[in-house]
């Protein structure tokens, strides 16, 4: 093990959620707790060069950031009050530096979540502090994964620190009763984080299985947080699903293949039969507490249908579109009704399909979306109507964000239009 | 990453390793850090090499030994499947996994990381991918999953 930093960047993030955590609830301040740590962790990139990786990493980490908060707060008169609890910490019997990472830290890392998570930040602070102080991410990793400067990541981060003291968002473990409140917005985040690396198209393949990885991880921190909570294992099944496809879905070029043309023996196994298992877990909770099933869980569950089908032929559709009509009346969208429109197809016939699609045809905001367009004119080329396939094929091609999908749909509105004029031609 | 970590210890200690009471809460803890973490995807403790056969290909020669291996070196006592960001985390986890000094054994922790489909350079042709996946396919008709 020569590279230092690494082992340093490791350790940092194994320890470094528990240490914030800790900080934070001693000092009431998670901006300030993260300054800390910080410092922690440059001076262990300064010292353990030289000295050795201590034995205790996690202790040594615990230690240096302890002496720095009260340098801090002793340098900072106005943060008396913190300083006092601070020196009575330090007398028996409050915590040990080792208590701040041996104590049982669940209710403090739930805190350190959901003030990442917290409503008065915008979307991209939230992702950028919840990897950064929940995930152990260093601002350069967070940087790579998203594909800006490293900078960016520094100043959305202080700004985010900023916002939260100007709030005054203190530290506090959430009551049970705040809670339904608090965690779908947890929950956005690391789904937000998932699709991040999961769909998207442009940068390195690694790092993006890598930021998919970290949601994932992040996803199961949280389940361990909150066993209770059916969504949150709905959530880590739905993304251990979707990431089971991960080696399926892209071709040799990189080019999309979709769901039904993927093949199946390259789906990872041992994250469907881990998808699987949340997603029983979920549906277990929700029974037992008599809740419908929420957006994360139903969504799973269809992966879930697909996960279990040998082939795309042998999809449960009837399922499928159950489930949809479910996700449709928790969490309306266009974008579901298309999908349920794609199903419905499957199970009722090409001409059910077209009236789930009917039903959304003016909804602006599939307008601009090329899938409508490609899910329809696969719905009227089953229903002989080929001149009409060919128009929605080619409205779908206009929208089309990538070359390769533009291509797709461009043959297949030509081959639409082939077939409709050999019917004129015959007929 | 993934990474595959087997515990490994001599043969010949096989039959002295009689984990204590103390030994598998502190594991138990250990086990249930890996998972608080979200890194942990399997575990499997393996049985004595005494209820253990080996299959030997020696100079084209083919022959079933049964256990118990004394005589060998390297004994997987069990193993881990984690979801790790890097192997010098890998080695950080590993590092914390409890171990007994009074038995006064040598227990080996190994680390390996997992190929994925995009490990395999010019070796993994298109036909060794295909044969591949048709097994693979098998397999999985076979499960009925």
């Amino acid at each position: 093990m020569t590279d230092v930093r690494r082992t340093v960047e490791a350790v940092w993030r194994i320890e470094s959620p528990r240490l914030v955590a800790g900080l934070a609830r001693t000092l009431r301040d998670v901006g300030l707790a993260e300054e800390v740590a910080q410092e922690a962790f440059v001076a262990a990139l300064e010292q353990w060069p030289e000295n050795g990786v201590p034995d205790n990493p996690g202790a040594w980490l615990a230690t240096v950031a302890r002496r720095r908060a009260v340098d801090l707060v002793r340098r900072e008169r106005t943060r008396d009050e913190k300083y006092a609890r601070l020196a009575a910490d330090r007398v028996a019997p409050g915590p040990t530096p080792d208590a701040v990472v041996e104590d049982p830290v669940g209710d403090d890392l739930l805190a350190l979540v959901l003030v990442a998570c917290h409503p008065v930040l915008a979307r991209e602070a939230r992702v950028a502090l919840t990897l950064r102080l929940v995930g152990g991410l260093t601002t350069d990793e967070i940087a790579r994964a998203f594909l800006v400067p490293s900078a960016t990541v520094g100043q959305r981060v202080s700004r985010a620190k900023r916002t939260l003291a100007e709030a005054n968002v203190g530290f506090a473990v959430p009551q049970a009763d705040e809670l339904p409140a608090r965690v779908p917005a947890a929950l956005e985040v690391v789904y937000l984080v998932f699709t991040e690396g999961y769909s998207a198209t442009s940068g390195d393949t690694w790092v993006r299985r890598g930021l998919a990885e970290d949601a994932m991880r992040l996803g199961r921190v949280l389940a361990g947080l909150l066993p209770g909570e059916p969504e949150v294992h709905g959530l880590v099944a739905l993304m251990e699903l979707q990431a089971s496809r991960f080696a399926a879905r892209s071709g040799p070029d990189g080019e999309p293949v979709l769901l039904q043309d993927q093949d199946r023996s390259r789906w990872d196994r041992l994250l469907v039969a881990h998808g699987l298992a949340a997603l029983d877990r979920a549906l277990v909770l929700g029974t037992r507490a008599g809740r419908a099933l929420g957006p994360y869980s139903l969504q799973a569950a269809i992966a879930a249908c697909h996960a279990r089908a040998t082939t795309w032929a042998d999809t449960d559709w009837e399922a499928v579109v159950a489930l949809y009509d479910a996700l449709a009346a928790v969490a309306p969208s266009p974008v579901v009704e298309l999908n349920r429109a794609v199903a419905v197809g499957f199970a009722d016939g090409p001409a059910a399909a077209l009236d789930v699609l009917d039903g959304v045809a003016d909804d602006p905001r599939l307008a601009r979306h090329h899938l409508y367009g490609a899910v329809r004119g696969d719905v009227l080329i089953r229903l002989g109507r080929h001149a009409d396939a060919a128009d929605a094929l080619e409205r779908a091609a206009a929208l089309a964000p990538t070359r390769h999908e533009r291509r797709l749909l461009v043959e297949r509105a030509a081959a639409a239009s082939a077939a409709s004029e050999a019917e004129g031609a015959t007929g | 990453m993934r990474v595959m970590v087997m515990i490994t210890g001599s043969g010949a200690d096989e039959d002295k390793i009689a984990p204590t009471q103390e030994m598998l809460a502190q594991m138990g803890a250990y086990n249930e850090e890996l998972v608080k973490a979200g890194i942990m995807l399997d575990g499997q403790g393996l049985q004595p090499t005494a209820k253990g056969a080996r299959v030997v290909f020696s100079g084209g020669d083919t022959s079933v030994v049964d256990g118990p291996f004394t005589e060998s070196k390297e004994i997987v006592a069990g193993y881990w499947i984690w979801q790790v960001s890097s192997l010098e985390e890998a080695v950080e986890w590993a590092r914390r996994c409890p171990s007994d000094p009074s038995a006064g054994l040598e227990e080996v922790l190994e680390i390996r990381p997992i190929f994925e489909a995009e490990d395999f350079g010019a070796e993994y042709t298109p036909e060794q991918r295909e044969k591949d996946e048709r097994l693979a396919e098998q397999i999985r008709a076979q499960h009925g999953s």
